[in-house]
């Protein structure tokens, strides 16, 4: 029977998947620096991120974006390594690196043959208090961070749109800001911001080392003592809470712009693990988004693309990570002949049908199925995993939660579905998007063959 | 509570030579090649059925490799598209199917407990071998395509990429995109999907990768069960040969963007080619390996003209192409062209240095083992060593072959197949 192997399944999966969870390893410098080890030995390569508590969500205004063009800046070299030093160590070792900034975080990484961690652990620590700014090189950089920004979304209509839609679904949240930045802050960036930007965040007590892979934890710790530990610590003082005013009605904007699909965003604001004492609604948020987008015989693929077929794809999404208050997004392209009032229309329905009825048995059944089976599948990463463990602890969840993810989720009822679709999924506290695609004028100019303009 | 892993995936020889993955290879009854490799650790399994029915297969009809793929998890033997859905969400399996020009694929991912996994595995083999093609699914997902098609017209690096693979590839099969054109696939009918699907999707043409926590028998099993009902029918005929053209073009398309999309190359090199590890090392100094290539040193470290420049050889089954790449403001896309094609001049011209081509070999081999660290990867790569019939050691000769290579061996490669004077330009913005 197949109901009794769903069963089995969800019995008796989340407890395999917890006898064979690698333990973590944890230790605090006395300067306050975090390093997290998890081994993990099918592989002789190791994952170095250093992760640091600051993201665009601790930018003040008028330098928006900072935090994001320091991360382009730590490429520039310092007194002992510079520029270009940094990336030739790594990739003689046969390294692969890269950094990425976010909301809440900005993060450094390093995937190497196990052997070479330390190379990986002695230039990391060098840039944590080492770096070398000056103008010439931010002029420069600061043209390749605009490059990024339009490739990124003054070019793209959707990314344009997601833009304005954040900035005006928050009123006073750091969240309304992009990542990149505004244009104008972008363009007037000073070398002395990122000096003391950098200065203030970039220090060991507010950083969080963490190393998956071939190696043993001891080793880990005695090389990162070597390299981390007599660094100087910054004065950090608390961050200012930010909280999002409340939203008294519902916020609509429409954003016309040269495209060819017409497209709709929704989200309402809801909390996160971070913002509630009682975790139980963001889990059962997370479910809901199941519901609605975990996979292909979810409600909104099932119903809209394919049942309706009022909808050429639709999408729900809820990310419980985040540090302050978030939003609970829709997204959806209308089919021919539908419009995005339609998209609306359809998306409140499904919306009003979580809090008239509960969800039945196999839909939440094949939700949890897919977190149990994804927590083993993840495991196949090392940089997921040690992603997981950073963003967790650098947003103030605290890594320890990784392993409560798939028991809660596993908890969560029908009833606390819909409970949490009627507290929080109100026709008050949400916010939309229109796309009015507006004619792209394009025209083809006859080929010559090259040699026309040459170079020198 | 604690279990260490045991990797029998990797034994190690010395310092830095690894033996990759052992491939393991058969076939099944009906002649299709399995490739199976067995990893611990993890209990789940990643199978892929991959058959030569990519775009290239299209003929006139662009996109009918492409929308066939689509349907095929729409609909089979009694099951709906939700039916189908629902029994792989139900045990947490992952399906996906998809086509590139020389390929279409159909992947599972499962966790290898029995029940679980034969649920998905039977879900999958009735997908392949008894899609329904029915009408009302067929209309859906051809809207569908026809929409996303439109959708790409939004973006200039799209626009530009299609037309680079126009001009280099024009009259050959490799020229159309592989999700296919709005004119040919609003002209299509369920009995073209069918049509496809019947020539193409046929033990003949089909090779089974199974990398994952079972053995050898589990293995056999699986690709055996999972096949059985194909059609015999007759491998796809070999595909033809890339003429070259003459001499480079350069072609502009105005597109209301600020920024402008570049694409410059020329057709490269297949799988097989003699020249492969030349040119791969070659390009990896050139513009393939990331913050430290050359291409991204002179456009963005020196100049700060891109976000991102890079340049790479997209090797297929017939000579793929080698494509260099970069978007930057309107106004300064003449500069930043001339940049790129100074870089490959210098380059081919000149070669690397002897300093640049140890740094190279040090990256790549000293970096070899994350190409295939997980199950993922190690899929993707045995897919690819078993739909080019590459040797069954080809990742435990790498190195070696890596470290053949010389400055001289480069420039003579560069100076044969990359001649500056036969770069298409393609540039697409509001330049």
């Amino acid at each position: 029977m197949i109901f009794r192997v769903i069963m089995f399944a969800l019995i008796c999966l989340p407890i395999n998947a917890y006898s064979s969870n690698v333990k973590v390893h944890q230790r605090v410098f006395d300067n306050g620096l975090k390093v997290l080890v998890k081994e993990d030995h099918r592989s002789p390569v190791v994952v170095s991120q250093i992760w640091y508590k600051v993201g665009s969500s601790y930018e003040p205004g008028g330098i928006t974006g900072v935090s994001h063009m320091l991360e382009h800046m730590m490429f520039k070299g310092t007194e002992k390594y510079p520029k270009g030093e940094f990336s030739r160590i790594i990739a003689e070792n046969g390294g692969r690196e890269n950094a990425f900034t976010g909301r809440d975080y900005t993060a450094y990484f390093q995937t190497m043959e196990k052997s070479r961690l330390e190379v990986s652990f002695k230039l990391e620590a060098d840039r944590m208090r080492g770096l070398s700014l000056n103008a010439g090189e931010l002029k420069k950089e600061l043209e390749v961070v605009t490059e990024e920004r339009r490739m990124r979304t003054d070019d793209k209509p959707r990314s344009k749109m997601q833009e304005h839609f954040m900035a005006m679904a928050f009123s006073n949240s750091p969240y309304k800001n992009p990542v990149i930045g505004w244009p104008s802050d972008i363009a007037n960036y000073k070398v002395d911001d990122l000096q003391a930007w950098y200065e203030l965040w970039y220090a060991p007590n507010n950083a969080t080392l963490v190393v998956v892979g071939d190696i043993k934890a001891d080793d880990v710790f005695a090389l990162a003592e070597k390299y981390f530990a007599g660094i100087k610590t910054s004065d950090i003082k608390p961050i200012k809470p930010q909280a999002e005013i409340l939203q008294h009605g519902i916020r609509k904007t429409t954003i016309k712009l040269p495209a060819k699909l017409p497209y709709l965003i929704m989200g309402y604001k809801v909390p996160v693990l971070n913002s509630i004492e009682n975790d139980t609604d963001a889990y059962a948020l997370e479910v809901l988004a199941g519901i609605l987008d975990g996979g292909s015989s979810a409600r909104l693929a099932s119903r809209l693309v394919r049942g309706k077929q009022i909808a050429v794809s639709a999408g729900a999404g809820y990310n419980m990570m985040s540090r302050l208050p978030d939003l609970f997004m829709l997204d959806a392209t209308p089919a021919e002949g539908q419009t995005v009032f339609d998209m609306e229309y359809a998306l409140k329905e499904q919306v009003y049908d979580l809090k008239s009825e509960l969800v039945s048995v196999d839909e939440l059944q094949r939700v949890k199925a897919q977190v149990l089976a994804s927590a083993v599948y993840e495991r196949d990463s090392n940089f997921y995993q040690a992603m997981q463990l950073g963003m967790l602890e650098t947003v103030g969840i605290g890594w320890e939660k990784v392993d409560e993810y798939v028991e809660k989720v596993n908890q969560i009822t029908a009833e606390q579905v819909r409970d949490v679709a009627r507290k929080y999924l109100l026709e008050d506290q949400l916010n939309i998007a229109y796309l009015d695609p507006q004619p792209i004028r394009q025209q083809k100019q006859n080929s010559k063959v090259a040699g026309g303009r040459h170079a020198h | 509570m604690r279990i260490s892993f045991i990797s029998i995936l990797f034994i190690l020889f010395s310092q830095s030579v690894y033996s990759a993955a052992k491939i393991e290879h058969w076939q099944t009854s009906l002649g299709s090649s399995v490739f199976f490799v067995q990893t611990k650790g993890l209990p789940m399994v990643d199978i892929r059925v991959v058959f030569d029915a990519g775009s290239a297969r299209d003929e006139y009809q662009y996109g009918v490799a492409s929308l066939t793929s689509a349907l095929l998890d729409t609909g089979a033997g009694e099951w709906s598209a939700d039916d189908i859905a629902q029994r792989f969400e139900s045990v947490g399996a992952q399906f996906g199917a998809g086509v590139s020009r020389d390929m279409a694929w159909l992947s599972l991912r499962s966790l290898t407990e029995e029940k679980l996994l034969n649920k998905a595995l039977n879900t999958m083999q009735v997908i392949l071998t008894s899609p329904s093609f029915n009408e009302a699914d067929f209309q859906r997902e051809k809207n569908r395509t026809l929409a996303g098609l439109k959708h790409r017209e939004e973006s200039p690096g799209a626009l530009a990429g299609m037309e680079f693979y126009k001009v280099l590839y024009k009259g050959h099969p490799y020229a159309h995109p592989a999700s296919g054109v709005i004119e040919t696939v609003s002209g299509f009918s369920v009995e073209d999907l069918r049509t496809f699907y019947q020539q193409y999707y046929v033990a003949k043409n089909a090779k089974v990768v199974i990398v994952g926590d079972l053995n050898k028998q589990q293995a056999m099993n699986i690709a055996q069960s999972l096949l059985s009902d194909l059609q015999l029918g007759e491998k796809a005929e070999s595909l033809p040969e890339v003429n070259l053209t003459k001499k480079g073009l350069n072609k502009h398309i105005k597109f209301p963007s600020t920024q402008t999309h570049v694409f410059a190359g020329l057709v490269g090199m297949h799988r097989k080619d003699e020249d492969y590890m030349n040119l791969y090392v070659g390009n990896h100094i050139l513009g393939g390996s990331g913050l430290v290539s050359q291409l991204f040193a002179e456009v963005r470290e020196k100049r700060g003209l891109a976000y991102s420049a890079y340049s790479y050889f997209s090797p297929l089954l017939r000579k793929g192409p080698f494509t260099m790449g970069l978007q930057t403001r309107n106004d300064q896309t003449t500069q930043a062209v001339k940049v790129m094609q100074n870089t490959l001049k210098d380059f081919v011209a000149k070669g690397p240095t002897e300093q640049d081509l140890i740094a190279a070999k040090k990256n790549i081999t000293g970096g070899f083992a994350m190409r295939f660290d997980t199950n993922s990867k190690l899929t993707s790569y045995v897919s690819m060593i078993g739909f080019y019939q590459l040797p069954l050691d080809y990742l435990d000769t790498f190195q070696k072959r890596v470290e053949a290579v010389t400055v001289e061996s480069i420039k003579d490669a560069f100076s044969r197949r990359v001649r500056p004077e036969m770069i298409n330009t393609i540039t697409v913005g509001g330049a």
